[in-house]
């Protein structure tokens, strides 16, 4: 029994790098141009482990320890989500909690080591960051809330294993309004392009990858390594709510599910080529819509 | 059914706080319109089967003036008026926001203390009613423009309706269309009035509005 949520697990840790693949390679054809090969993360996170990382003379072991934390606590994370409606690796009751948590302790060591370097630069990073966290982490957090009090249990792996899918005739309106949220702070959490842009290096429009700068080698590709995994993660929730437990068996049923992250990681390279990048001042706005949307949404459970 | 009635609840709310958190004035006239069309369809769907005049001409009415001949009264308003966008309200559009979560949760919280004329048909849309009833509210005293206190009127008119068509059994027909007579003229005149007041102050910002006093009442405070 064991075995499929190891199975499971790995094949989640193997696979997350290559949608970041993906989402580029819709992008490319978007913008007309070929795109980098799909496992381009792999080739780069492999040759930065092959490196040895340098450290300024003002950091501190903070700033050495921080992205293997981070990579740590959003592993942990990635444990407790269940995988195509089947349990997860590790579950209990609660671990809702430790989740939302894991979440946050890795953004606090990636905030803390940027604001480690002593460079003014990445402090605006981290402000921003820590800034449009205030909104995303409740919204994220109440749409949990939302979700579990719908199925009545209190643990992630239950609430997508067993009821997810049964919540949409029961609870139809608040699913969707989850699922709207779900969205949005699946777009801010993994700095995609309504709130933050990827791609560029200005410091006008930075979030994440101002805080990522200054490391280096084996440590940069730990930070790529957990952010394909938070991208995964939070993804996994948002295609979970559409699967309901067991239905095809084990084999077919893992297989949609990749291919709808896969669907999910087309549908964000399309969002990313359409929509512009709104203003640093709006973006609270546009998470707060997600804070709202959650808030209604727990409210609807309580009928 | 009840759970077709909770989605139209649900699409009503997120209406409000659309409605709120826009700043262009077009799209809350349409956001407003598309609202009380959608309640319009409400007594369509309760009583489908059923064809009878007060269920097939009285929604028809309701849903043609409401998404209709409004929107396009107050659409050449703007146009006449010459007017886009709203001023930035007090606290800005996320607070508006805020405010528009806060009233759907304190009115849940009001509708499941109340005990009103009977029981409702759904606890979701009383509480929608309501929240609808104070948002428009809420419009009214947050927005500067004229236009835009007239579209919090109209939707605080589609949370009265709303409120009727979830505890009453079924409509009096002679209340609800001289209801809807009234609105009909009021926004007709508001209408006119909005476009004869741009005319001749050049904007229709009731703050400034506010400003015009008669010399003589005033006295020396000028």
């Amino acid at each position: 029994m064991m075995k499929t949520e190891i199975a499971q697990f790995a094949l989640s840790l193997i696979i997350s790098p290559f949608l970041f693949g993906v989402v580029n390679r819709t992008k490319a054809i978007f913008a007309g141009r070929r795109g980098a090969p799909f496992l381009q993360l792999y080739y780069d996170i492999f040759k930065l482990l092959k490196k040895s990382a340098v450290y300024s003379t003002t950091t501190t072991p903070v700033f050495i320890a921080a992205p293997i934390i981070s990579l740590g606590a959003v592993i942990v994370a990635l444990s407790l989500v269940p995988f195509a409606g089947y349990r997860s690796l590790v579950s209990f009751e609660n671990d809702l909690i430790l989740f939302i948590y894991m979440l946050a302790l890795s953004r606090f060591f990636i905030v803390i080591a940027a604001l480690d370097t002593g460079s003014s630069f990445e402090g605006m990073g981290a402000s921003r960051e820590v800034q449009f966290a205030v909104f995303a982490e409740p919204a994220l957090f109440l749409s949990l809330v939302a979700l579990a009090r719908a199925a009545g249990q209190m643990s992630v792996s239950d609430i997508f294993s067993r009821s997810a899918f049964s919540l949409w005739s029961s609870y139809g309106p608040m699913v969707f309004l989850v699922l709207g949220a779900f969205f949005i702070v699946f777009l801010a959490e993994n700095s995609r392009i309504p709130v933050d842009d990827p791609n560029t290096h200005l410091e006008l429009t930075m979030i994440h990858e101002v805080m990522v700068l200054d490391h280096g080698g084996i440590d940069l590709a730990y930070t790529l390594y957990a952010a394909a995994i938070k991208f995964w993660l939070l993804g996994s929730l948002l295609i979970g709510v559409f699967f309901g437990p067991q239905t095809f068996g084990w084999g077919i049923d893992c297989v949609i599910f990749v291919v709808s992250m896969v669907v999910l990681a087309c549908i964000v390279g399309i969002v990313e080529s359409t929509f512009a990048r709104l203003r640093l001042l709006k973006v609270p706005h546009f998470l707060i819509v997600a804070l709202a949307l959650s808030v209604v949404a727990v409210i609807l459970t309580l009928r | 059914m009840g759970h077709w009635l909770d989605f139209i609840g649900v699409t009503v709310l997120l209406m409000n706080l659309m409605a709120l958190s826009s700043s262009r004035i077009k799209s809350c006239v349409r956001i407003v319109a598309a609202q009380g069309a959608l309640i319009g369809c409400i007594p369509v769907i309760k009583y489908f089967p059923c064809v009878a005049p007060v269920t097939v001409i009285f929604p028809l009415t309701n849903i043609i003036l409401k998404g209709v001949v409004f929107p396009w009264l107050l659409l050449r308003a703007l146009r006449a008026a010459n007017i886009r966008k709203e001023v930035e309200p007090i606290g800005g559009y996320p607070f508006s926001l805020l405010m528009g979560v806060a009233i759907f949760v304190l009115s849940y919280w009001v509708i499941s203390r109340v005990s009103g004329p009977g029981q409702p048909a759904s606890v979701l849309n009383a509480a929608v009613s309501f929240a609808t009833f104070f948002t428009g509210a809420y419009i009214i005293v947050s927005r500067m423009k004229a236009i835009t206190q007239v579209i919090g009127y109209l939707m605080l008119e589609n949370g009265i309706y709303l409120f009727g068509l979830v505890y009453l059994k079924e409509q009096s027909l002679l209340v609800e269309m001289s209801i809807l007579l009234d609105i009909f003229v009021a926004v007709f005149v508001m209408g006119i009035a909005i476009f004869h007041i741009s005319r001749e102050f050049d904007h229709i910002d009731t703050e400034k509005l506010s400003q015009l006093k008669d010399i003589m009442a005033t006295g020396q405070d000028l």
